[in-house]
């Protein structure tokens, strides 16, 4: 005798042909998407132009091309063909020019976030649905936003470049903008979250709407906002390490020349300077946020 | 009645000190030190105006020069017929690296995200290397690998999708890894006492938990990648980068705003799609991991 009833196959039949139909339609569903997703692969490929055979071909290009960038190729007869890590000092010739830059690097993405928070902070409390009632005015500021981080950096950069003229300046002003739009709509979305009570409370007693903000959303928003935007300054730091390919100032106008120029040992000095400086503020930023967070939950 | 409570709380000042410390902490707005940090920020902003040489006259002409630039690109649109083609081709070109970049990026870095993951890796020598490796691979920007591979393949979309491809390998298994450790750990005990090996426990206990947020990070990824894809043709690496480059550059300004218009529409019809499509695969779930 078994423990689990057996159905007699005139009432299992239908249950049967209930699961295999379930089965069917899954498995076609699948079917389906896997070759939509293939079709979109083949026609990808032919516009990318991609082969196959070209890409086993370039990959082992991509590796020897690393393993150039870690060999001395030009300079004093002693040194040619020798690995760079024989002689530090000859490889990273152009240390103190490039920690230089690095800095002007550094200062384009904090100047950048700085300016571009300060505008976000200006603008998301009017594109937030529970603060502003009024929809065309909501819609405006949301599209702006919208405007502002869709257009990519380096088109902002390339554009500013022409009006303001080569230098750190256009950079700046392009960090800004892309990190007004991408803030400014993380900051409209966490006052959208916020208790309401405050609000209401402050409404209540007579503030005004500008009051109403700065006692009753900023306090709850604050921590939120700085994590964000410690955030936004580590995405600029790589942001601002390609300025310099359109002329907007930093590493990247060496970065470019090197590379186009095959000198290879300074590509591989700038790449690991910059990697070096981006791994670093990750993880001060990481070290930052998790405090502030840590502070606003003990609370 | 309040009079009473308030006298009382003040003869006992000292013991509730003592019992709710927390709560006579400074709070954050008024501390020295955040006075400090602050002060500290602005001075840097101060040296960073200064050193970067930012000055109101510059910015004065830049924002007229900027002015009559607007003026001149209304109304958006191309030359010719001819020439909306050739920027409609391009655009097909840009989802069509950033659809292909993002799969083999997505392939790529599934292997990585096990062995990045502190759950899934063989022992902690792969895991830190691992790790330590994707990090390398993110600190570089998607368009200074468009500029490496372009020395590497030659100039066209071939070179874009193979910068896409590198520079999403490092995000891609860093979010995996991330995702394979939030995951449940009791559908891998099961197989453990079920006598599943290593393998097994992946294949059975964590794919099928990871799967659906991977899914929906390739499309979160594909999204963006669009737009990356939109300017790797700065550096020749296809794409509709490279004319919008070029119109900038011979300053003709309703072709630009032209295109800027047609990566607007196309980047709003794929945040569409793909978001229909995150709801089909996984859907009212959050992505976030």
């Amino acid at each position: 005798m078994t423990a689990i009833p057996v159905l007699p196959e005139a009432q299992l039949a239908p249950l049967k042909r209930a699961y295999a139909d379930a089965r069917a339609a899954k498995l076609r569903q699948g079917a389906l998407f896997a070759a939509a997703l293939v079709l979109a692969i083949l026609v990808a490929g032919r516009v990318a132009e991609v082969d196959l055979a070209r890409m086993g071909a370039n990959i082992g290009g991509f590796f020897s091309y690393f393993s150039r960038i870690f060999v001395f190729d030009s300079g004093s007869g002693a040194l040619q063909g020798q690995p760079v890590f024989v002689d530090i000092r000859e490889w990273f010739w152009g240390f103190r020019k490039w920690l230089r830059l690095l800095g002007d690097t550094l200062l384009i993405a904090y100047v950048g976030t700085i300016i571009g928070a300060t505008l976000g902070f200006l603008l998301c409390f009017s594109a937030t649905r529970n603060l502003v009632s009024n929809p065309w005015a909501r819609g405006l500021a949301k599209r702006m936003l919208e405007f502002c981080r869709t257009v990519p950096e380096i088109v902002f950069a390339l554009i500013f470049v022409i009006a303001f003229g080569l230098g750190p300046l256009p950079g700046v002003l392009a960090l800004a903008i892309h990190t007004l739009g991408t803030l400014g709509k993380q900051f409209s979305e966490v006052v959208e979250n916020i208790d309401m009570k405050p609000v209401e409370g402050a409404i209540a007693s007579g503030g005004s709407w500008v009051q109403m903000v700065r006692f009753a959303v900023v306090p709850q928003v604050l921590s939120n906002f700085l994590s964000y935007m410690l955030l936004r300054f580590e995405i600029n730091v790589r942001g601002a390490s390609i300025m310099g390919f359109v002329g907007a100032g930093g590493i990247g106008q060496d970065l470019i020349e090197a590379i186009r120029k095959f000198y290879y040992t300074d590509v591989s000095a700038i790449l690991l300077m910059i990697i070096a400086t981006v791994m670093l503020v990750d993880m001060l930023s990481a070290n930052l946020r998790h405090r502030i967070l840590g502070r606003e939950e003990r609370r | 009645m309040s009079e009473g409570l308030r006298q009382s709380a003040l003869t006992d000042l000292d013991g509730l000190r003592a019992r709710h410390p927390q709560m006579f902490e400074a709070p954050l707005k008024n501390g020295a030190p955040t006075i400090g940090v602050a002060l500290l920020l602005v001075a840097l902003f101060i040296l960073g105006v200064v050193r970067l040489e930012v000055t109101p006259l510059q910015i004065l002409n830049g924002l007229g020069q900027l002015g009559t630039f607007v003026q001149f690109m209304l109304p958006p649109m191309a030359k010719s017929w001819a020439q909306a083609w050739l920027f409609l081709q391009a655009l097909a070109e840009t989802v069509a690296i950033a659809l292909l970049g993002t799969l083999l990026a997505a392939t790529f870095a599934f292997p990585f995200g096990f062995l990045s993951a502190r759950n899934a890796t063989i022992n902690r020598v792969v895991q830190f290397i691992s790790r330590r490796f994707l990090d390398s691979i993110r600190g570089v920007d998607t368009l200074i690998w468009a500029l490496i591979w372009v020395n590497v393949v030659g100039l066209g979309p071939f070179a874009g999708v193979l910068a896409i491809m590198t520079a999403d390998v490092g995000s891609f298994g860093k979010i995996f890894s991330e995702a394979i450790e939030a995951a449940d750990r009791k559908p891998v005990e099961g197989i453990v006492a079920s006598g599943g090996s290593r393998l097994h426990e992946i294949r059975f206990g964590l794919i099928p938990q990871v799967l659906p947020v991977m899914l929906g990070q390739i499309l979160y990824f594909f999204e963006s990648n669009t737009r990356s894809a939109t300017i790797i043709g700065i550096v020749g690496a296809g794409g509709i980068g490279l004319h919008l480059s070029e119109q900038i550059r011979t300053l003709e300004w309703q072709s630009v705003s032209f295109i800027v218009l047609m990566i607007l529409v196309l980047v709003a019809i794929i945040d569409f799609l793909s978001g229909q499509l995150r709801f089909a695969i996984i859907g009212n779930r959050s992505t976030a991991v």
